[in-house]
């Protein structure tokens, strides 16, 4: 390896638009079945199942960590669906550049913040930038950070999270 | 009495504890669609270099989302919401090993009219505090 992983042509396209994904309407099971996995085992809060906890609240919210697009996605017209099967797609792949040719990758971690709620039947749109890229001398050698930055809004146009997720590639 | 005056620095969130293993795993798998070998297989994990398959990052990041979800729906009357998160994933969750997330506020303040509480929170290992999984901060809004 090298002094860097990070080429000229990757520094050229921090700021890209990686990809956009449009769910399909959030539905009020898939809702549930993410507070089951995620309670389990103890029976998740009433306002998910509760008629009546979820007419006090207003409606069904999601809870903020609710990822809608898990799956499938609505296919762009005329195009077959992705089923986002096969792991992490590297941005460079995305872009059509040549990706640097680490082994391996870990998900360094997540910094979300949260404006509009999710609701059943809201149908939220992601775009997904390449934000960053720095390098640290690690114990297993030159370690590449790549940060990019997940912009979801609702159907009304409203922003519902922006999230900066971090992977580690090695 | 308002949620504001329940809350101040040093203010300790109750613990969200969980036994973890493929039962936990697989439901998460299977509605994040997120069948990964590492997360399934013990011969997988092995090959990664742990001592066997080992849970999902995300699952654990939604540990410490229920966690504050959990103590302002029972300690503020529902009278909040998360603002923001952050964590990184520093340890594996491996097979058998009982989690809890935690979280200790270190600051309210008031912006705008609106009372703010910022927490650093974190998952660690139950039987051995020291060993953090997945530390972080979160900002809830009151009111």
């Amino acid at each position: 390896m090298g002094a860097s992983w990070v080429t000229d042509e990757m520094r050229a396209a921090l700021g890209s638009e990686l990809g956009r994904k449009v769910s399909f309407p959030v539905d009020e099971s898939d809702i549930r079945r993410w507070v089951i996995a995620t309670w389990y085992p103890a029976a998740p809060p009433r306002r998910y199942w509760d008629d009546d906890a979820i007419a006090a609240a207003g409606g069904l919210v999601a809870p903020d960590d609710f990822n809608p697009f898990a799956w499938m996605t609505v296919p762009p017209a005329g195009a077959e669906p992705d089923l986002g099967r096969g792991g992490y797609r590297g941005p460079e792949q995305s872009l059509g550049l040549e990706p640097p040719a680490t082994t391996s990758i870990i998900n360094g971690g997540r910094v979300a913040t949260y404006r509009e709620p999710m609701r059943a039947r809201d149908v939220i749109t992601s775009v997904n930038r390449l934000t960053d890229y720095f390098e640290r001398e690690g114990r297993l050698g030159l370690m590449l950070f790549t940060l990019t930055t997940d912009t979801w809004t609702n159907q009304r146009g409203d922003t519902v999270k922006t999230e900066v997720t971090t992977f580690i590639r090695y | 009495m308002s949620a504001t005056a329940t809350v101040s620095v040093g203010t300790e969130v109750p613990e969200y504890v969980r036994t973890t293993d493929l039962a936990n795993w697989n439901r998460y798998a299977a509605v994040n669609d997120e069948f990964v070998p590492i997360h399934m297989d013990d011969e997988a994990g092995r090959a990664a270099g742990f001592p066997s398959a080992f849970g999902m990052g995300n699952l654990l990041w939604a540990y410490l989302h229920n966690m504050l979800r959990d103590w302002i729906e029972a300690e503020l009357d529902g009278d909040g919401r998360i603002v923001s998160m952050e964590c990184s994933f520093r340890s594996p969750n491996l097979r058998g090993q009982t989690v809890a997330a935690r979280g200790t506020v270190t600051r309210v303040r008031e912006e705008a009219g609106q009372t703010f509480v910022d927490l650093d929170v974190a998952v660690v290992d139950h039987a051995a505090p020291d060993t953090v999984l997945a530390p972080g901060s979160a900002t809830v809004a009151l009111g």
